[in-house]
């Protein structure tokens, strides 16, 4: 049976406060926590399927062009080697976040440098490995175009353009107009792309590294051209996705081909370097902020631009202004994005798109139009919260921003006296001090789960809603031993297969909130359930703790109410009109304090607070460690992260973790998080709003606003490594 | 990977022989042949294991210290005599890599190292170090780690290694045993060459030659700093280091022994240096008159430019910390 529930209206009930069991937002540990680090935890590489042969995948040394010939008697005569396949059915190109649908198939037209062409399959991954670097291949390169400076660009739809921006600049008090450049990001996660597939005549089983397998079924199975009742996806455990494993890539389409035409298990497991090279970028961006503001620091203009790029015919192009459109006031705004079309590998969504990159520019200008209006930077961003979404006037729900800046500053302790730099030097280290809001916009999407009070006592929770490291399962658990009053040992969770019911995918931090909110649908239809089965009104109150229902009249345990009869519910939960007529958002602020070496321009970072309000918090550990995630993602995008690519060919150049320099733990400060408690009626029937994203949306900009502080360096291009904050820096 | 033959070497005697082999290399911690090995850069034949050698002992050797080519990184840079007496090698050790990394490495394996170019790493494109005679990729592409000393037009990659610029600021010496069993000695600063036109050479060492350890002279009096300049805090090499020993008398400069890393095919060490500020007064303009003079021919290959302002100031940074000049 199935309850389904649209939200068209607030929920302003909060049914889970009025739950008794106690475990909801508590800090619970990661139910799968010990199985992870005691190995056991089996992530998709790993299953061992007898007769498993290995996949290889070759790819393309140039970027755009076409494969002429594929020598396959080239490696044949190698030992172990059993194939090579180059089927027109091999996707180009991994697919773009809940795409549904096969993304560009036929491999040997070839868009960037990296694109998988073949698979060699072995006996052993050595002999397969060993192979496929000796395939012939012959082709005809043509030219191609790596510079988004370089080509016309085409500008995307739902620009907004509201006012006169160029009269309100000329007009304004104070004004600032800067351009600045973020580099392309990779997602990196710790798990390269895996996948094992199988298939037994009749079904197509393929275990895989993946974030939504709602899409990443019809994704499948449209690029095999089977029917979606012959495909099972199986993601128990993924080792961090960030956006890179939102829709299936090469890996898993090659390996289903390979097993299908051989009638044996394949496992293909991409390198290191062809994760890097292949999957999905953050683009790289240009950007211009214009904010013009009257004589109180009110924005009376809001000026963001972007030019980002992607390959030919893909439909992303980073949403650098997501949040821009409605965080701050400005009556005459200007918001636009254009995308230029370059052959470097898909352009897709890494962890927050748009706002990561987006926000940070806009937090910088903003203190540069602090400084010229006197204003003390986290005044200037109170001042200029709007009542109303700027430019549809559609009313705010929940909106914590002013209490995040307001609770983050008293926390920093954050000195609002006169800002100057090179204010404070500790021996050959000027330091500084900076603030940024943070915005992400939060997204609900339809989820399906199962929920089934067993016979026994206990719960189970089945849905194909993955659990990509951030705590799913553990959640799931507490929302449904909440409402059934069970402990949290006593709900079983299980995630990661298409046998289960439709959940929301792990995406766009839209994960919790979604299918959190399918179980709950889910649970209240037991708890309805329950009070007919005792013959009470549905109205009446009921009160499940510790296994037992008490009501006013009674008390009776779960077990005898259940009486060897297990209670299953589907929850369907669907967002209605809520999500048009309410404008939802998480919002925080970061204070950060920075060193910069006054000889080397060497930035380490000192401390770091974050503040957030994103609804109710469902467990306050899982949600911190989201929030303490987020914040070293913006640290590594303000100090080192950069994909670099070869002028020439356009070629990835640092396509390891060696090269493509994410932090280390010596990067990390003392990171402090504080958690704007809230509970919001429009996000989700259980106050909840997205948290994934939030903490890196924004930070890098209270880094760049700390820099200057130190030591005077003005810096519009992110990274802000050693020789950029040394060519800014002003001399002493 | 490339399928190989592993042998093992139980004794030193047997190492040449075995060494010698076309096709054959040897294998200590392995932390950088490995991954060459994955990625098909390095693609030996037979890999030579030496780690059972007896050459792991950190000994007093006269009146200076022999490394045994197998002490590993961690062994090396905890030593109580390295950290007494020679305190810029155990800095330079532990700036470089992670420590999981410095538990398998080797002295000999540190030394021999090879460049981290992108081009070299990446058999899809060309490069003169990896295949002779195919061009060099960074040289017009992306040189953010390169060379801005020393270049040829054949190859602008760096040295990448931190210990060996210690090693060469104290004038350590190399011991190697070759094919025929004899052995001899080389300075640290004469060990790696400059690319010229041979770039595939990034050593001396010729075919059947072993490293057996490195002898650090008589301490010396002064101070020792290792000032490594990177962009994040661990993990990552240098865009440019500085190794230095300074020591002073009445004001004056009486040592400075200084060594550079991650600005050429070699840890850098230029004597003019020396001369020019022995005996003189420290001074902001001093250390600006040293750094011109190694600086002089520098030049860079667009991405790298930014070496130059680079290590003119981390120089001075380094000779400030070290005289005491406050700047
Ligand atoms: C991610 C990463 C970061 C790193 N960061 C740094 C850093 O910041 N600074 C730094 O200095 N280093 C760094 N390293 C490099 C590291 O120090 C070297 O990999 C290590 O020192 C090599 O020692 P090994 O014993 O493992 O050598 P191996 O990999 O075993 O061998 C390397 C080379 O030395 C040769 N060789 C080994 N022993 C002998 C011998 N006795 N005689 C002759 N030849 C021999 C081998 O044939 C091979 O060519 C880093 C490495 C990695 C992977
Ligand atoms: S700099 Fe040297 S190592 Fe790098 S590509 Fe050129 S030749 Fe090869």
């Amino acid at each position: 049976m199935t309850a389904h529930l649209k939200q068209n209206k607030l929920d302003k009930r909060n049914v889970l406060d009025g739950m008794q069991q106690g475990i909801i937002g508590k800090p619970i540990s990661r139910s799968e926590g010990l199985l992870k680090v005691t190995g056991k935890a089996t992530y998709a590489a790993e299953y061992h399927l007898e007769n498993c042969l290995e996949g290889v995948i070759v790819t393309a040394p140039f970027a755009k062009g076409r494969v002429t010939v594929i020598d396959e008697s080239s490696v044949m005569e190698m030992p172990g080697v059993i194939t090579v396949i180059s089927d027109e059915r091999m996707i180009a190109r991994a697919a773009q976040g809940t795409a549904g649908a096969a993304p560009l198939q036929k491999a040997c037209d070839v868009d960037y440098w990296g694109q998988p062409i073949a698979l060699v399959v072995a006996e052993s991954f050595e002999e397969a490995r060993n192979a496929a670097k000796h395939l012939h291949i012959e082709f005809e390169v043509e030219d191609a175009i790596f510079d988004a400076s370089e080509v016309e660009v085409e500008p995307q739809d739902g620009a907004t353009q509201q006012g006169d921006l160029a009269q309100a600049m000329a007009e304004a008090e104070h004004s600032v107009d800067i351009s600045y450049t973020t580099e392309g990001h990779a997602s990196a996660a710790m798990e390269p792309h895996a996948a094992i597939a199988d298939w037994d005549g009749e079904t197509l089983t393929v275990r895989a590294s993946l974030q939504m397998l709602n899409y990443n079924i019809g994704e499948l199975a449209d690029s095999m051209d089977l029917d979606e009742s012959k495909v099972r996806l199986i993601s128990r455990y993924v080792g961090g996705g960030f956006g890179s494993k939102l829709g299936i890539s090469q890996e898993v389409v090659a390996a289903s081909i390979a097993a299908m035409q051989l009638g044996r298990p394949v496992r293909v497991v991409m390198s290191r370097q062809q994760v890097f090279q292949t999957i999905m970028r953050r683009s790289e961006t240009t950007q211009r902020l214009r904010l013009a503001a009257d004589a109180n620091g009110r924005l009376t203009g809001f000026g963001h631009e972007a030019l980002v790029s992607n390959l030919p015919g893909e439909g992303f192009a980073e949403p650098v202004t997501q949040s821009s459109e409605f965080l701050y006031a400005g009556e005459n705004r200007l918001l636009k994005i254009d995308i230029a079309r370059i052959h470097r590998m898909t352009a897709g969504s890494v962890r927050a798109p748009g706002e990561a990159v987006g926000m940070p520019a806009l937090e910088a200008a903003l203190d540069e139009l602090a400084e010229k209006a006197g204003i003390d930077p986290v005044e200037l961003r109170l001042r200029n919260i709007p009542e109303e979404h700027p430019a549809t006037g559609t009313p705010f729900s929940s909106h914590k921003l002013a209490e995040c800046l307001q609770q983050g500053a008293k926390a920093f302790g954050w000195d609002s006296g006169p800002r100057k730099p090179r204010n404070r030097r500790e021996g050959e280290w000027w330091i500084g001090t900076g603030v940024a809001s943070a915005a992400r916009v939060h997204i609900v999407s339809q989820a399906r789960a199962r929920v089934t009070l067993q016979a026994d006592g206990t719960a189970l929770v089945e849905t194909d809603m993955t659990d990509i490291g951030t705590g799913t399962y553990t959640i799931l658990g507490q929302i449904a031993g909440e409402m059934l009053g069970l402990a949290q040992e006593q709900v079983k969770v299980e995630l990661g297969d298409t046998r289960h019911p439709r959940g929301s995918g792990s995406g766009g931090s839209w994960g919790a909130a979604s299918v959190g909110s399918a179980v709950f649908v889910a649970c209240e239809a037991i708890r309805a359930k329950i009070a007919s089965q005792l013959g009470i009104s549905a109205d009446m109150e009921l009160t499940l703790k510790d296994s037992t229902v008490s009501w006013d009249e009674g008390k009776k345990s779960l077990s005898d109410i259940i009486d060897g009869k297990d209670i299953a519910r589907e929850g369907h939960y669907e967002p209605g009109d809520i999500t048009e007529d309410y404008a939802a958002s998480g919002y925080g602020a970061f204070f950060v304090e920075v060193a910069v070496n006054r000889w080397t321009g060497e930035t380490r970072m000192r401390r770091m607070t974050g503040a957030f309000g994103f609804g109710r918090v469902l467990n306050e550990k899982t949600a911190r460690s989201q929030c303490l995630g987020g914040m070293v993602w913006c640290i590594g995008s303000a100090l080192t992260e950069s994909l670099l690519f070869d002028p020439r060919d356009g070629h990835l150049v640092n396509c390891d973790l060696a090269e493509y320099h994410v932090p280390v733990n010596r990067d990390i400060p003392d990171l402090d998080v504080i958690m704007v408690e809230e509970r919001d009626p429009a996000a989700s029937p259980i106050q909840a709003k997205g948290i994934g994203e939030l903490g890196m949306c924004g930070g890098a900009g209270a880094i760049a606003n700390a820099i200057y502080n130190a030591c005077g360096a003005r810096m519009h291009d992110f990274p802000m490594t050693p020789d950029r904050v040394l060519a800014a820096m002003p001399d002493e | 990977m490339k399928p190989f033959h592993y042998q093992r070497a139980d004794r030193l005697e047997h190492v040449a022989q075995l060494i010698s082999a076309s096709g054959a290399m040897a294998i200590a911690g392995g932390t950088n042949l490995i991954d060459l090995m994955k990625l098909q850069v390095e693609t030996p034949d037979t890999i030579i294991d030496v780690n059972r050698l007896p050459l792991d002992q950190i000994a007093e050797e006269g009146d200076g210290l022999r490394i045994g080519a197998l002490a590993t990184n961690t062994a090396t840079a905890g030593h109580g005599k390295v950290r007494s007496d020679y305190p810029i090698l155990a800095k330079a050790i532990l700036a470089g890599a992670t420590q999981q990394l410095r538990n398998k490495a080797t002295t000999a394996g540190n030394l021999c190292q090879r460049t981290r170019c992108y081009y070299f790493t990446n058999i899809d494109q060309p490069c003169n170090k990896r295949d002779p005679g195919s061009g060099c990729g960074a040289i017009t592409g992306i040189a953010r780690l390169h060379a801005i000393l020393g270049t040829s037009d054949q190859c602008i990659a760096t040295y990448p290694g931190d210990m060996a610029v210690a090693m060469a600021a104290l004038d350590a010496k190399v011991e190697i045993k070759d094919r025929a069993g004899n052995t001899r000695s080389i300075a640290v600063r004469d060990f790696h060459r400059l690319p010229n036109d041979a770039p595939e050479k990034d050593n001396i060492l010729e075919p059947g030659d072993i490293i057996t350890g490195v002898i650090l002279p008589a301490p010396v009096p002064g101070k020792q700093l290792y000032r490594k300049v990177r962009e994040r805090s661990s993990y990552a090499f240098a865009l440019c280091s500085v190794a230095a020993i300074i020591d002073m008398d009445e004001g004056k400069i009486t040592r400075a022994d200084l060594a550079f890393g991650g600005i050429a095919h070699k840890p850098w060490f230029d004597a003019r240096l020396g001369e020019l500020l022995v005996g003189e007064t420290p001074s902001l303009s001093l250390f600006d008159k040293a750094a011109d003079l190694l600086l002089e021919d520098a030049h860079g290959f667009g991405e790298n430019d930014f070496k130059i302002p680079l290590t003119r100031r981390a120089l001075a940074a380094t000779l400030c910390e070290a005289t005491g000049v406050d700047a």
